[in-house]
């Protein structure tokens, strides 16, 4: 027994140790405008799993809409793209991973909603999606929101977009379809191709993703319905970082970066609005 | 704690669901696990052979995988469903999945009890002219079942707990609607000890009754 215990009390030890180095060591800023023009280096967090938005390749790079547009700002502030560091979040841990610090900037489908900006601070928003519905591109049935009556639509984990739909108003519409649970978007995408289910609704940039690798297999209708203001997601309070996040992104627009972007990204699927100009900002 | 109370029926709806696809899973998974059983102690070596292949193919498969693969490939490529409405198919996808995988924990929890029936027992059946399957019915599983009682509690706790990922096959339990009030953004810590408790009073009085009955059935050597 006694080795034992002595082994266990040195794991503890190094445990410690190694928590408490994780505390310090390094400089402290106090807002991530600073870090960026101090340390010159940047924790990104976006979506990994998020086609034309924030998605890993098999060679480890991230591409997308939301990963070009945070290279953008990051280059603004002053960090150049092999100075950032590239971190999943998905849609639960984004407010945690702000709040501890673990990220910088969350550039990931992240819509401003009031009870969100209770948690963090939001820039932007730099482009606004809206809630629209994929169905198979041979499909003639469904036209409108209405239509999705009695039809089997995908309610995927993590995600409250089916809501719209069938909760009754304010919130949704009322509307009485089936729902077929899945654990992503990608498995309710792989569902509508296999027909055991009949459409997707969420983002409309988030189908437009999905649309263009299935090439003409999926079309969008082009009736949205809701405003998804896609924010910049940075610590509570940190104005200083909103503010220049916020001059960024009303530059990008100004010398056409953004709409070039967004024409790169969702360019080939139809029935979508491309912005011309920024968004109104939300405020700091 | 308040998005808990505010949500309660959502959340006492998703532990309905937990229960109903545990104990229709557990049910299943004993009847084809004894079947497995009986199959990897029969004399007919290609039925030992697909007992052995199908046990160590499931045991050694994620439980994802295996019901990944009743709704992607399944349902949805073979076109084979249970049911017009999508949360009937899905809650059979989700039985589906979790016996076939439950199953081979089971066969191999109850064949290790028929290896502590004492082999004069077999040969006993057999000298008074008992075929094969009788004596596995009167007089091996009897007390094989008896011995087993204790692990197959730990089978049916390790079962509910299983029941959390059963979304990717369709359906939605406790766990699809913990993660929906978290995404809602109703506090992180409160509802996941809410969720952690629902499941300890799940379990725990599980653990507690097998305890007490696999000692009540307990027979002495």
């Amino acid at each position: 027994m006694q080795p034992r215990r002595i082994g266990a009390l040195v794991a503890v030890a190094a445990l410690t140790a190694s928590l408490a180095a994780c505390g310090g060591g390094e400089t402290t800023y106090a807002s991530v405008v600073d870090k960026a023009k101090g340390a010159k280096k940047l924790v990104i967090g976006v979506k990994f799993d998020q086609p034309a938005l924030g998605l890993k390749k098999q060679d480890g790079t991230v591409e997308g809409f939301d990963v070009d547009v945070a290279k953008y700002v990051a280059k603004e502030l002053g960090v150049p793209e092999n100075a950032i560091t590239w971190k999943e979040t998905i849609s639960k841990n984004r407010e945690p991973f702000i709040q501890q610090g673990q990220v910088d900037l969350v550039f990931a489908t992240y819509s401003i909603l009031p009870e969100r900006k209770e948690k963090v601070t939001f820039g932007g928003p730099y482009i606004v999606a809206h809630q629209d519905i994929m169905v198979r591109g041979d499909d003639a049935a469904i036209t409108k929101v209405e239509d999705l009556k009695d039809k089997r639509i995908c309610q995927a984990s993590g995600s409250n977009s089916y809501k719209r739909i069938t909760d009754p108003p304010p919130n949704g519409k009322d509307i009485k379809s089936q729902l077929v649970p899945a654990g992503t978007y990608a498995e309710c995408v792989e569902r509508l191709k296999g027909k055991t289910l009949d459409a997707v609704t969420t983002d409309d940039l988030i189908l437009a993703g999905f649309a263009g690798q299935g090439g003409g297999t999926f079309k969008i209708l082009g009736t949205p319905f809701t405003d998804e203001k896609y924010g910049v997601g940075m610590k509570k309070d940190d104005k200083a970082t909103c503010n220049a996040v916020n001059a960024a992104i009303t530059k990008m627009y100004q010398d056409g970066t953004a709409q070039s972007l967004a024409k790169k990204w969702f360019g080939s699927a139809q029935g979508l609005q491309l912005p011309t100009a920024a968004p109104a900002f939300e405020g700091c | 704690m308040d998005a808990l109370l505010s949500n309660l029926p959502q959340v006492l709806d998703g532990f309905w669901s937990t229960i109903r696809l545990t104990v229709m899973s557990a049910i299943c998974s004993l009847i084809l696990g004894t079947v497995l059983a009986t199959m990897r102690v029969a004399p007919t070596p290609v039925l030992r052979g697909a007992g052995t292949f199908y046990v160590n193919a499931l045991r050694n498969t994620p439980l994802t995988l295996v019901l990944l693969f009743c709704s992607l490939g399944i349902s949805n490529v073979l076109q084979l469903n249970f049911s017009d409405e999508p949360s009937m198919n899905g809650y059979w996808f989700a039985i589906l999945g979790l016996s076939a995988y439950t199953s081979a924990f089971v066969c191999e929890a109850i064949r290790s009890g028929i290896n502590t029936v004492p082999l004069g027992q077999a040969e006993a059946a057999r000298a008074v002219g008992l075929t094969f399957l009788q004596s596995l019915r009167l007089i091996i599983l009897p007390q094989a079942f008896r011995r087993v009682v204790g692990p197959l509690g730990s089978v049916l706790v390790a079962l509910t707990k299983n029941t959390t990922v059963v979304i990717v096959a369709g359906y939605t339990e406790a766990a699809f609607v913990m993660n929906e009030m978290i995404y809602e953004g109703s506090g992180t810590v409160g509802i996941f000890l809410g969720f952690a408790l629902g499941f300890v009073i799940l379990t725990l009085p599980t653990g507690f009754f097998f305890t007490w009955l696999a000692k009540r059935l307990a027979v002495g050597q």
